[in-house]
C-alpha cells in the first residue's frame, strides 16, 4: 500500500509548470549564434531532441514565448540552448545580447515524445540538419559519444549538414572531433560558399546528395530532419522518393519568428 | 515576408498538448477524422502560431486538433480526431 | 500560476513611440506584414471563383471575378491590427465596398439580417455584426499596395474590415451569409470574440 502510494508522488509533473532557470554561462558559437548553459533547479533529465519552451515576461507585464531546442546530451551536467538570433527578432536578440551569467530565465519542459532519440534504437542513424536545425540534432550526437564503444558500433551514423557559409557551422570544432569515430560520417552542404578553401557540398540538398551522403534506404536506418519548414519537407519527400518508410522520417519544422 | 508555407508541426505544440492531456502527447498516435490516416501528433502540420495551435492531418490537410488559450482556459476542439493512442 | 510573474530583467516588448495615438491598447507597430494562417494556402482559380450573398432563406447573388471587377472599386489605406498584438500603418487595398454589395443584394430582395458570417476557400469561417460591415467600414479587396493580393495574404480577394481585429478581415473570402442570430466563425468557436474591436481590447469571448 505504502509502496503504491509513494510511486503516485514520485510521478511529479513538474517539468510541465514554469520555473526559473539560472543562467550559468553564454558562449558564443558563430556570429549569429549564443549558447545558454542553464541550471534548471527542478530538472527531470532529458532525451536528446526535446525542446524547452521560454517565456519573457517584461515589466509592464507584456510576455513573448519561444521554443528552443535542447543542444546538450541528456549525461551533461547543464542544460545547454543554442540559439540563434534573427534580425527584428523580438526573443532570440534578447536571449543572445542581453542575457548574462546570473540571470534567470523562465522554463518549462523537456518537451516531446516524437522527435527523440536514444543508443537504445538500434540501427544506423541519419541526421539531416538545415541551419539551427543542427541543434536537436547535435544532442542527439553528443547522446551517443556517452555510450561505450559496442553500443557505438550498433548504431552508426551519418550527418549532412546544410548550412549557408562555413562560418554559419554551428559546433564546427566537435564536429571535426567526431569525424575521428570511424562509425560517424559527416558531410556539410554549403549553400552560400564562395571560399575554395572549405570541403563539401556547394549546392542546396538534392536527391543526388542524399544518394550519396545517406544511407541507402535498405539499411533502414532511424532518420531526424530539422530545419525550416521548406528544407525539412523538401528533405524528407526526397529520402521518401528514395524508399525510406515514412514512419521512420520524422522531421521537425523550424519556424522564422524571432 | 517569405511566401513559403508557415506552418510547423506538432512537436510546436508540445507544450500545449501537454498542458491539455498533462503529459507530453507529441508521441500519440491520432487517427484524423476525415480520411483516417493514423500520424503521431508532432508529424501532423501546425498553423495559426500566434492564435492557437490548429494540427492538419498531413495526407489531407483537414484539421484534426484545435487549441486556443484564452485567459485562465484552454478550448480544445477534438472533433477532428476519431482515435488518439497515447504511449505510457 | 504563479501570483507574481518572474520579470526578466531588461526584456522590452517592441519599441513602444506611438506619437500620434494610432496604435491600439498592447499592440506595438510592424514595417512587416506577418503571414498567419490557420490553414494551408488555397490556389483558387480566377475562372472559378466568384463571391455570393446569401440569406436564410436560401435566396442568392452572385458575382463572377468579371462581374465583380465590373462593380465600383475604392481604395482605402488603412491601419490594421493583429490579435498577436502586431500593428501595421497606412496599408494600401483596391476592392468594392461591402455597402456596394449590400445595395445590390437589397435590389434582388436577399433578406437583411443583424449579422453576417464570411465564408471562405479552406474552410476558414468568421462572424461580424452587420453593423461592422456597413457604412464604409469593410471591403472586399483584391489588391495590396498597388499589386494583385498574393495568395499568401488572402489573394485573389480577402475581406478587409480595418477597424476590428485582423483576424476577422477573411483572407481567401468567397461569400457572405447574412444571419439573424450571431454563429461564431473559427477563431469565434475557440474563444475569440464575437467583435474584436483592438480599441477595446476585445480579443476573447467575455472581454466587454
Amino acid at each position: 500500500m505504502e509502496g503504491a502510494a509513494l510511486s503516485r508522488r514520485s510521478v511529479t509533473p513538474a517539468r510541465l509548470e514554469w520555473q526559473v532557470a539560472n543562467v550559468a554561462d553564454v558562449r558564443a558559437e558563430t556570429d549569429r549564434t549564443r549558447t545558454l548553459v542553464l541550471r534548471v533547479p527542478a530538472w527531470s533529465g532529458h532525451r536528446a531532441g526535446q525542446h524547452l519552451d521560454v517565456r519573457l515576461v517584461s515589466e509592464d507585464g507584456y510576455r513573448a514565448e519561444r521554443s528552443y531546442s535542447i543542444a546538450s546530451a541528456p549525461e551533461a551536467a547543464a542544460v545547454e540552448l543554442t540559439i540563434e538570433r534573427l534580425e527584428d527578432g523580438e526573443v532570440s536578440p534578447y536571449l543572445c545580447d542581453v542575457l548574462q551569467p546570473g540571470d534567470g530565465l523562465e522554463v518549462r519542459g523537456p518537451i516531446g515524445g516524437y522527435f527523440v532519440w536514444t543508443t537504445m534504437q538500434p540501427g544506423p542513424l541519419l541526421l539531416v540538419a538545415g541551419g539551427s536545425g543542427i541543434v536537436p540534432l547535435m544532442a542527439m550526437l553528443r547522446h551517443r559519444t556517452h555510450a561505450d564503444a559496442k553500443a557505438r558500433a550498433n548504431v552508426p551514423v551519418r550527418l549532412l549538414y546544410s548550412a549557408r557559409t562555413w562560418m554559419d557551422v554551428i559546433y564546427k570544432d566537435e564536429l571535426e572531433k567526431l569525424k575521428s569515430d570511424a562509425d560517424v560520417s559527416i558531410a556539410f552542404a554549403l549553400t552560400r560558399e564562395s571560399s575554395a578553401d572549405a570541403s563539401g557540398f556547394r549546392r542546396r540538398v538534392d536527391r543526388a546528395m542524399l544518394e550519396e551522403a545517406a544511407w541507402p534506404a535498405s539499411d533502414m536506418p532511424n532518420v531526424f530532419v530539422c530545419g525550416p519548414t521548406p528544407f525539412t519537407e523538401s528533405v524528407a519527400s526526397l529520402l521518401v522518393e528514395l524508399g525510406h518508410a515514412p514512419a521512420n522520417v520524422r522531421t521537425e519544422r523550424f519556424g522564422p519568428t524571432g | 515576408m517569405k511566401t513559403e508555407e508557415m506552418h510547423l508541426d506538432g512537436n510546436a505544440a508540445g507544450g500545449m498538448l501537454a498542458d491539455v492531456f498533462a503529459r507530453d502527447t507529441t508521441a500519440a498516435a491520432a487517427t484524423c477524422a476525415s480520411c483516417g490516416a493514423v500520424a503521431p501528433l508532432g508529424a501532423l502540420l501546425e498553423y495559426g502560431q500566434g492564435m492557437g495551435a490548429i494540427l492538419r492531418c498531413s495526407t489531407c490537410e483537414c484539421t484534426v486538433l484545435r487549441i486556443v488559450r484564452t485567459p485562465g482556459r484552454l478550448h480544445v476542439d477534438l472533433s477532428g480526431v476519431a482515435l488518439l493512442v497515447i504511449p505510457e | 500560476m504563479a501570483d507574481s510573474p518572474f520579470i526578466a530583467r531588461g526584456f522590452h516588448r517592441h519599441r513602444a513611440a506611438d506619437p500620434a495615438n494610432r496604435l491600439p491598447p498592447g499592440q506595438y507597430e510592424t514595417n512587416d506584414f506577418p503571414v498567419l494562417s490557420a490553414g494551408p494556402t488555397p490556389r483558387s482559380s480566377l475562372a472559378t471563383w466568384d463571391f455570393t450573398l446569401r440569406d436564410e432563406a436560401g435566396n442568392t447573388l452572385r458575382w463572377s471575378w468579371d462581374e465583380f471587377q465590373s462593380l465600383a472599386h475604392e481604395t482605402p489605406m488603412v491601419d490594421i491590427h493583429c490579435v498577436t498584438k502586431w500593428s501595421k500603418f497606412d496599408t494600401r487595398w483596391e476592392g468594392v465596398s461591402i455597402d456596394t454589395l449590400l445595395a445590390a443584394a437589397r435590389e434582388k430582395g436577399i433578406g437583411e439580417g443583424a449579422f453576417v458570417l464570411a465564408h471562405c476557400d479552406g474552410g476558414y469561417t468568421t462572424n461580424l455584426p452587420l453593423g461592422d460591415v456597413t457604412g464604409g467600414k469593410a471591403w472586399v479587396v483584391f489588391s495590396f499596395d498597388g499589386a494583385p493580393l498574393e495568395p499568401e495574404h488572402g489573394g485573389p480577394a480577402r475581406l478587409l474590415v480595418p477597424h476590428l481585429y485582423f483576424w476577422k478581415s477573411a483572407k481567401w473570402v468567397r461569400g457572405l451569409r447574412i444571419l439573424q442570430h450571431d454563429q461564431p466563425g473559427f477563431w469565434e468557436q475557440l474563444g475569440y470574440h464575437d467583435r474584436g474591436d483592438p480599441w477595446k481590447e476585445q480579443r476573447y469571448q467575455g472581454d466587454p
